[in-house]
């Protein structure tokens, strides 16, 4: 019978399917940090159980940590309070953790892939909602709430009900200017915050197989901002060629042996889906968002829609995100001064993303209305852009290149947006508060963030990549 | 998990929609260790202004309203995986959450804490506002075993989905690890077999 990819990869690990119950479903591999974990350990302590497979469990701390002075205690008692618990309980339970002041610490859905973790035909989970990003090898990748972290503690497996699955194909070319990070949120603001509620989406179609291996992450990655719990991508010589030779990836006759099994992960020709949606690459522009939700976006040269046009019962929710923005109808973003510019996240902190912006700001200096942050995705990251020399051109600029984490993307650790502030930010959710009480945040790619910072408005980075 | 009996109570109506978990419990009130006392910061920036005094024109704040039922519009608990968000909604003393819609993590973490999920259409929605928005203490009746939803005062009744395997762990008060753990032997052979 012919199978879509997460059907294989699923029936792979089904260890038991039951009529009326869901799926005892085998996890390959587990990664936990600080925020979501401290519960779960605690259960198993509770109910006297060990990790099951801690070998099979990777730690790190990314959630709370500052950017800057990170070797240094934690200043703020209650984060250094957890991140010192999940040393601990690490310890405790025998997982190998790659904390502060680690070589390969990091952002968990930046490691997991740089450190060759996460690979083709896995099922992996984390305690988090992005853990989508590792679909782009090829895998089962899903978030999961803490009761769940303390059951693949306890057993390596989840109960899950099988997902629905969707085809999200984008042919096509992307034009200058545009990237991944706008496909996405193209996608997000045709389907709507709540499109993919149910699916695993699959994204195939020439625009997708043309990305590299950290653009796909970047669309896996937000796949649950459309309410997709899991977003994945047929793993191709792109794939192959980016995990040989990583850390944990596996060597000579081993990989051999999973290189053949790689190859036969794709959905069959005559495979159906639930869902196949298509859209076109050179229909999309370099996208922003002007609301409170991920759906909420827009081609930068267009206007925010009218709460007129939103169908009845979402107009009061509607006008409430665009009050919360201090947004009018109808009008344009091109143009308006943005205070702070935030590059990182689990979406756009890798290396290419920094290369993307040093090239484009190379020479150039940072408005002076605007503060620039640049957080790495992990050490090896940081590391990288030194060895190339990104850091000077990021000081010239006038951008600070910060240690990494996940930082302003949140702000649970010190690096929040103030009040009422602006901030043009690569990461992922532009909900009320979410890089701090009050600050508005507008989600965009790398590209359009270096704009914004070299300008200190909403530009179109098309026209000023037209007059280089 | 406490086994979850039948309910009668009155509603908190919060009708807004695409309500995520970073506003049911905000990122900066993560930080603790134990599942409890989340309740303390359950939409913590919309009942509270920045300098910590109440905003009076939220529901929530609002002593015309209340009950063990929350009551919101669709795509309820979107975003963040963060299972704080359902510990905060109980630590508050709820036991349901009614929408039109909900997200699929929120979903699966309420039903692991015994926090019911229940989905009515847009127009069961719109019956419950109607019926608190005329009397902020109408009661609704929820029965589990029969999964219906009766707004008291008008009669009119709602039947919802809930999984039979997870419908018989709330009323047990049982929980997956209880359920895995009892067929470990089949996890350590399928690893075998691989």
């Amino acid at each position: 019978m012919s199978k879509t990819l997460v059907e294989k990869i699923w029936d792979a690990h089904v260890v038991k399917s039951e009529t009326g119950f869901p799926d005892i479903l085998y996890i390959d591999t587990h990664l936990i940090h600080e925020v979501t974990s401290p519960q779960a350990f605690d259960g198993l302590r509770k109910r006297g159980l060990p990790v099951f497979r801690p070998q099979q469990t990777v730690a790190t701390a990314d959630h709370n940590v500052p950017t800057i002075d990170q070797l240094k205690p934690i200043k703020e008692e209650l984060s250094r309070y957890q991140v010192d618990m999940l040393t601990k309980n690490c310890a405790e339970f025998g997982i190998e953790l790659y904390g502060l002041g680690h070589p390969f610490q990091g952002i968990v859905h930046v490691i997991g892939p740089e450190l060759g973790i996460t690979l083709p035909g896995k099922t992996m989970v984390c305690g988090d909602s992005h853990t989508s990003t590792h679909g782009a090898f090829g895998a089962i990748a899903f978030g999961i709430g803490t009761s769940q972290v303390e059951q693949v503690f306890a057993t390596q497996c989840l109960l899950q009900q099988k997902p629905k699955t969707m085809k999200i194909e984008v042919n096509g070319t992307l034009g200058k200017g545009v990237s991944a990070k706008d496909i996405i949120l193209y996608i997000i603001s045709k389907i709507s915050a709540a499109g993919g509620t149910g699916y695993f989406i699959e994204y195939a179609g020439s625009a997708i197989e043309a990305l590299s291996m950290e653009a796909r992450m970047t669309i896996c990655n937000m796949s649950i901002e459309m309410g997709a719990r899991g977003g994945l991508i047929a793993p191709d010589q792109i794939t192959f060629d980016y995990i040989k030779g990583r850390e944990f990836a596996p060597a000579g006759a081993e990989w051999d042996k999973a290189l053949a099994y790689w190859k036969t992960l794709y959905s069959d020709a005559d495979a159906k889906f639930d869902s196949v949606l298509t859209f076109k690459a050179e229909d999309i522009s370099p996208m922003i968002t002007y609301g409170t939700n991920p759906g909420m976006g827009m081609g930068i040269q267009e206007n925010i829609p009218s709460t007129s046009s939103q169908p009845g019962k979402e107009q009061l929710s509607y006008q409430k995100a665009l009050d919360y923005m201090g947004f009018d109808d109808d009008s344009s973003l091109i143009g308006k001064p943005v205070d702070y510019v935030f590059i990182g996240s689990c979406t756009n902190s890798r290396i290419e993303d920094l290369r993307e912006v040093a090239e484009f700001v190379k020479g150039k200096q940072k408005a002076e209305n605007v503060t620039v942050w640049i957080v790495p995705g992990s050490k090896q990251v940081e590391q990288q852009a030194k060895n190339e020399g990104l850091d000077r051109i990021f000081e010239q600029a006038g951008f600070q290149l910060r240690e990494p984490g996940c930082s302003a993307c949140l702000g649970m650790n010190e690096d929040k947006i103030p009040a009422g502030k602006y901030c043009v930010s690569t990461s992922n959710r532009n909900f009320e508060g979410r890089q701090g009480p009050d600050a508005r945040t507008l989600l965009v790619s790398p590209l359009t963030a270096a704009a914004a910072a070299v300008t200190g408005k909403i530009t179109d980075v098309r026209e000023m990549l037209a007059k280089a | 998990m406490k086994k979850f009996e039948r309910t009668l109570s009155a509603t908190v109506p919060l009708n807004i929609e695409n309500i995520d978990t970073d506003q049911i419990i905000p990122a900066r009130f993560l930080k603790a260790t134990t599942r409890e006392g989340f309740g303390e910061n359950l939409f913590r920036d919309w009942r509270y202004n920045g300098d910590n005094t109440i905003k009076t024109d939220f529901v929530l704040n609002d002593p015309a309203y209340s009950g063990q039922i929350l009551v919101a519009g669709k795509n309820f608990g979107c975003g963040s995986s963060r299972e704080h968000a359902a510990w905060a909604i109980q630590d508050a003393g709820f036991d349901i959450v009614i929408s039109s819609f909900f997200a699929d993590i929120f979903k699966g973490n309420a039903l692991n804490n015994g926090l019911l999920p229940i989905q009515v259409s847009e127009d069961f929605l719109s019956a419950i506002y109607a019926a608190v928005d005329k009397d902020h203490k109408a009661q609704l009746d929820v029965d589990l075993e029969k999964q219906t939803v009766t707004i008291v005062s008008t009669g009119e009744k709602a039947d919802f989905e809930i999984n039979a395997y997870k419908k018989s762990c709330l009323i047990n008060g049982y929980d997956d690890i209880d359920f895995i753990l009892n067929q470990k032997h089949l996890i350590e052979e399928f690893e075998q077999a691989k």
